[in-house]
């Protein structure tokens, strides 16, 4: 979180000073190559850049909901330190649970727009309940008992969480995918600019992350309870002897996390129109690869990185192919652990230390 | 009775008793007919066995988490695709390329080598690729191993299975992608002959039997080499086995490279005993099937880890869909109006195990005592996260 990332960093050597400037630098690069690389090859095809355009603008609409996952990893490293390896699948069965409900509150393609925004605002919140109630089930019953043990433990019961999740998901709708309804009718284009068209389903992602990162966002900086946070973020201990409830707020932090992922679940399932029970496991691990771009434990960090993996995956999924995005996507994850474990603009970590 | 010599009445009565467990596991087949599901059964979790040891060795002993260990598993079983197989059928004016092969494999087209062979090609090919995947992570520690781990184990699978878009010496493609390689050659051995697996599985069981006991020595007098102790004192404690004067790089790619070429002998076996090789099966499910098994016989304890194996590698191919789905079992659930498999749900079943064993006994059912003692200790004492960040920091 912010504040912990804060502390005044002692004075470092000059070599160190030339590391960071290189490794970060170094990633701002490679992370250009591929627009850089494709926009050069436009301008020679065809004189423009609008297939690169029309990249960008799926990119930023992907980039939305990587950044509200990439935000539950990253609280929660923020927290207790741990790779919440069950937060894709907790978006998942937040997707599952939206697109459930279209049905219950009589939602079609036909339903008129103010009944389809009241009902979808409806789903909404049910989704981010149900994700985020189901993020705090998560940790009391397989991190909150191996807070004291060897920290690969809560890792293991994290991944074995993940698989329980999906086969969950499995025994909900079936091991293939799924088609939803269009409800909103997402790839229609709802304006142009400099001749991009901008689709519905783009405009609905951004429209509902960026009240969400923003209201998240005030809520950690402003109120108590963000305080609370912050405080055991930087040492649980201390926070402890000041009175805060330090199960109490871990579990907030889960909640906040699950919330943020149920969202990024309905707009996943408005925009692909399609859900599957395997698709959390990509976007965690994509959303993950997001935070620790950023920074993680960093929540501006988490946002920036969502929006540029989703433009990597944007353009990797129409110019290399769908097949190869999980390979590239990977790719930049161990380039960026390895020489900048602590992310854009995040601040070094034990684990990368 | 003195302490010593309870130790070594205790240590003999292990002996007597593996060996037992060996000569009964050997005869097992004699009491079956040639082709029989069991032996089957049993072939596939022997191979498994040997592919638990060689992940032991890095998460087990060294305390490294691997989660991409189905990177082994893909490149021994691609070892078989491309040197077992008429795969590259035009190589050699498609005449094909023989060493060491039956008189029927000697008129195919493709490569062709002999399995002790392709055996010594993976154990090479996955020593070179897991000390290449262990020097990125040098740098890091816990779990951010784990995830660059796991990331390779995906990048090597994407590989596989996109690989007929990639091409190798000239016009050669890496792999047959989502479709499999088939059939590979059958097992030809120097005194034995050629094996059949369409008329007798029992050849294969003691191969493979034969294979786990050597894979099994290997591991023992590893565990007690000057290699296997620098392991477990990484283990323990990074900073102070360095300070004592072990060399953690090279300690570290040495655990990378001995636990992937088990990884790699055991895809090799597996790929020939399927006559198949398939990159849908390169998943990353398959990490956490051979990772349950540590975890379930316990981490760094060698037998442990023999039943953690032999007991996962029988639910998954015979309690899950001989007796869950069975018809009593679906007899059952079907009155109960319960329309699913448990085939189905396979990976959750081992989810369900990693997260009850971590919760409940994370030692493992037959925990190395050595492992016991740094949980409980662990357990004890929390370690004070305060004055380690600043150190860290300064």
């Amino acid at each position: 979180m912010e504040a912990a990332s804060a502390t005044v960093v002692p004075s470092r050597r000059r070599s160190e000073a030339v590391r960071e400037f290189v490794s970060k630098y170094g990633l701002i690069a490679i992370l250009l190559v591929l627009p850089v690389v494709y926009g050069a090859q436009d301008l020679s095809d065809d004189g423009n850049l609008t297939r690169l355009g029309n990249n960008l603008v799926e990119g930023l609409s992907n980039g939305a909901i990587l950044a509200l996952i990439a935000l539950g990893y990253t609280l929660v490293y923020g927290i207790i330190e741990l790779i919440n390896f069950a937060h894709g699948e907790v978006f998942m069965l937040g997707s599952l649970a939206a697109a459930g409900l279209y049905g219950t509150f009589g939602l079609t393609p036909q339903t008129g727009t103010a009944g389809l925004i009241a009902g979808l605002a409806c789903i909404l919140v049910l989704a981010m309940l149900t994700s985020g109630t189901l993020n705090v089930m998560i940790e009391r019953v397989a991190y909150r008992p191996l807070r004291n043990a060897p920290k690969l433990a809560p890792l293991i019961t994290a991944v074995g969480m993940s698989f329980i999740l999906q086969n969950v998901g499995i025994l909900w709708i079936g091991a293939s995918q799924k088609a939803v309804p269009d409800l909103i009718g997402s790839q229609e284009q709802l304006f142009e600019i400099v001749g991009l068209s901008i689709s519905r389903g783009t405009v609905l992602a951004i429209a509902v992350t960026i009240p969400l990162v923003f209201l998240l966002t005030s809520f950690v900086a402003r109120s108590r309870l963000g305080k609370a946070m912050r405080a055991t973020a930087q040492d649980p201990e201390a926070a402890r002897l000041m009175g805060i409830n330090v199960d109490t707020t871990i579990s907030l932090t889960f909640l906040l996390g699950g919330l943020m992922a149920g969202a990024a679940g309905l707009i996943t399932a408005l925009y692909q129109t399609s859900i599957w029970f395997f698709q959390g496991f990509s976007a965690g691990l994509y959303a993950f690869t997001a935070a620790v771009m950023g920074g993680i434990g960093n929540i501006r960090g988490a946002v920036l990185g969502g929006f540029i993996i989703g433009i990597v995956q944007g353009i990797s999924d129409n110019r290399i192919g769908n097949d190869w995005t999980p390979a590239i996507v990977f790719i930049y994850l161990v380039i960026i652990m390895v020489f900048r474990p602590q992310g854009l603009i995040g601040e070094e970590t034990r684990e990368a230390g | 009775m003195s302490r010593v010599a309870k130790l070594r009445h205790d240590r003999r009565a292990g002996v007597v008793l593996a060996v037992a467990f060996v000569v009964a596991a050997a005869l097992m087949p004699l009491f079956r007919p040639p082709l029989d599901g069991f032996t089957n059964d049993a072939i596939l979790a022997l191979a498994y066995v040997v592919m638990a040891l060689g992940l032991n060795l890095v998460v087990g002993f060294a305390g490294l988490l691997d989660l991409g260990y189905v990177a082994f598993y893909a490149i021994g079983a691609s070892v078989t695709g491309w040197w077992a197989s008429d795969f590259y059928s035009s190589v050699n004016g498609e005449k094909g390329i023989h060493i060491g092969t039956s008189d029927f494999v000697s008129v195919l087209p493709g490569i062709h080598v002999n399995f002790l062979l392709l055996i010594v090609g993976a154990i090479i090919l996955c020593a070179i690729a897991g000390a290449l995947i262990g020097l990125p992570t040098l740098r890091l520690r816990g779990d951010y191993i784990a995830i660059v781990t796991l990331a390779f184990g995906e990048i090597i699978g994407r590989v596989f299975a996109n690989g007929d878009e990639l091409t190798v010496f000239g016009d050669n493609a890496l792999s047959n992608g989502r479709q499999s390689i088939s059939p590979i050659d059958q097992i030809n051995l120097p005194v034995f002959g050629e094996f059949d697996s369409a008329t007798d599985l029992r050849p294969y069981y003691w191969a493979v039997l034969a294979l786990c006991l050597v894979v099994l020595f290997v591991n023992f007098r590893l565990r007690d080499s000057r290699l296997g102790r620098a392991w477990i004192a990484l283990r323990e404690d990074e900073v102070a086995a360095a300070s004592m004067g072990v060399p953690l790089v090279k300690t570290k790619l040495l655990s990378y490279a001995a636990g992937g070429a088990f990884g790699g002998i055991s895809g090799v076996f597996i790929g020939i005993f399927l006559t198949s090789v398939n990159a849908n099966a390169f998943q990353f499910g398959f990490s956490i099937f051979i990772l349950a098994m540590v975890i379930l016989g316990g981490l760094g304890s060698i037998w442990g880890v023999v039943l953690g194996a032999l007991a996962l590698g029988f639910v998954n191919h015979w309690f899950i869909p001989d007796v869950l789905d069975g018809e009593t079992v679906r007899g059952w659930l079907d009155s109960l109006g319960l329309e699913f498999t448990f085939s189905e749900v396979t990976f959750g079943v081992f989810g369900f195990i990693l997260v009850l064993m971590m919760v409940l006994r994370p030692e493992g059912l037959l925990p190395e005592r050595r492992h016991q003692l740094e949980l409980a200790e662990a357990a004890g004492a929390p370690e004070e996260p305060v004055s380690v960040t600043y150190e860290a920091r300064a």
